[in-house]
């Protein structure tokens, strides 16, 4: 397995103190917290800080950790084979980690301070002072993952399949990872941020105790065209000159199919025209907005030159930036 | 590793899900009754109704409050430090979906 050094994890040297390694804690996980920081890196980041948190700032595992000696971060690494000799053994009553959690920390944590390390109990079976992890009853934890739609998508509802390693008890009451596949239909209407709940699906709970819930959260795939914000969609509908002033009927593409789109005439840039309820779908659904952008013909021949000239001869008198104060 | 094991399964909008009383937030959130009371009393959540017996929260309520206490847990904060927290986290994303709405 490979060391984890779990200093440099917490920017600290290794005769910090145990105030230094509580404030270092505190605000690496401000600023890591997956709650808070929704940036791609981060909950790994906030879990490699909770396992390094949780050696250093318990006196006996940072004593053994220290034991351990000097290695390279990513370094192959193998216990010492007295490792587990003259441990205290019993549960750690402040055990920071869940049976998910534990599921996904590193070997090394999982060698040296689970399984190895004061015969440590995983969390929801221990504390009761008993050893046989089958007399326990405790609920199971709730599980989280991402899953990525297209807003079109949301209009019309789909399905998704979805691999998840599960944790699992085996005889020894030690836990394993089970993969499990599920095609999960994701209900029309479901916005971005919103999560979708499995009932049942999450950690299995110990003796009779009830699993915990699988949440899917939702997150929309980044569109070329189109934008949104709550159950509201915008596009940005570029449309010619003529159109916009003399006004047109033109067919544009909506999440949910062409429509026919009235321009009125003396439209300008920036004009919203709103397709009530074309928003994302639910008991209130959202709007549709067309957000009108002018585009100009390119003036790629001596005829159109001739036209762009024609028209400033034409609107001598328009002052496009007279609401500047510009005169000219 | 076992053969992957499958099945098909319907999910439903959990933010959606309306009309569930103190206790039943208390279990999806596997919270105490007294940190929920402290949770309406702080601002943090804001249910209908005016007695504890009467108020009823939604899903996005049972996020709100799995927030707080996971902040409250991870970080030290109180009560007033979550709900602090929970008010500015709002508003960047409404910032944020401002920004993107503007293109």
């Amino acid at each position: 397995m490979e060391f984890k050094d779990y200093y440099k994890v917490m920017g600290l040297a290794r005769d910090a103190t145990p105030e230094n390694i509580k404030r270092a804690y505190r605000q690496l996980a401000r600023k890591n917290h997956p709650d808070v920081n929704k940036e791609a890196g981060a909950e790994q980041r906030f879990k490699d800080i909770g396992e390094a948190y949780a050696v250093l700032k318990d006196p006996e595992k940072r004593a053994a950790y220290d034991a351990l000696g000097t290695h390279r971060e990513g370094q192959e690494f193998r216990p010492p084979p007295d490792w587990n000799a003259n441990r205290a053994h019993g549960r750690d009553p402040r055990e920071p980690f869940t049976d998910a959690e534990a599921a996904e920390a590193s070997d090394f944590f999982e060698t040296l301070f689970r399984h190895g390390f004061g015969g440590a109990q995983p969390r929801s079976a221990g504390g009761v002072g008993g050893a046989d992890a089958h007399a326990f009853q405790a609920d199971g934890e709730d599980q989280y993952a991402k899953v990525l739609i297209a807003l079109e998508d949301s209009y019309a509802g789909t399905m998704r399949r979805i691999v998840l390693r599960v944790p699992e008890r085996d005889d020894d009451g030690r836990v394993r990872l089970r993969e499990q596949q599920l095609d999960v239909t994701i209900p029309r209407g479901v916005r971005a941020g919103q999560h979708i709940r499995l009932a049942g699906r999450g950690t299995p709970g110990m003796g009779n105790g009830k699993p915990g819930d699988l949440f899917l959260e939702v997150e929309f795939e980044p569109h070329a065209h189109y934008r949104i914000d709550k159950r509201d969609v915008y596009l940005d509908l570029p449309v010619s000159p003529w159109e916009a002033t003399l006004g047109a009927e033109i067919v544009v593409p909506t999440p949910s199919g062409e429509v026919e789109l009235k321009i009125p005439a003396g439209s300008v840039a920036g004009r919203k025209l709103r397709l009530k309820g074309r928003g994302i779908p639910g008991n209130t659904p959202g709007d549709f907005y067309f957000v009108l952008q002018i585009a100009l013909p390119p003036a790629d021949s001596e005829a159109a030159n001739q036209l762009y000239r024609d028209m400033a001869a034409q609107f001598k008198s328009f002052q496009p930036r007279a609401k500047l104060g510009a005169s000219t | 590793m076992n053969q992957p094991q499958h099945a098909e399964i319907t999910g439903a909008i959990h933010e959606e899900q309306s009309d569930l009383s103190l206790a039943e937030l208390c279990q999806r959130c596997r919270v105490r009754t007294e940190l929920v009371i402290e949770m309406v009393e702080e601002g943090v959540l804001t249910p209908q109704g005016t007695q504890p017996e009467q108020w009823r929260f939604t899903g996005w309520h049972v996020q709100r409050a799995r927030v707080a206490v996971r902040l409250q847990r991870d970080l030290g904060v109180n009560h007033a430090g979550a709900a602090l927290a929970l008010q500015l986290l709002d508003e960047i994303e409404i910032l944020k979906a401002r920004l993107q709405a503007r293109g």
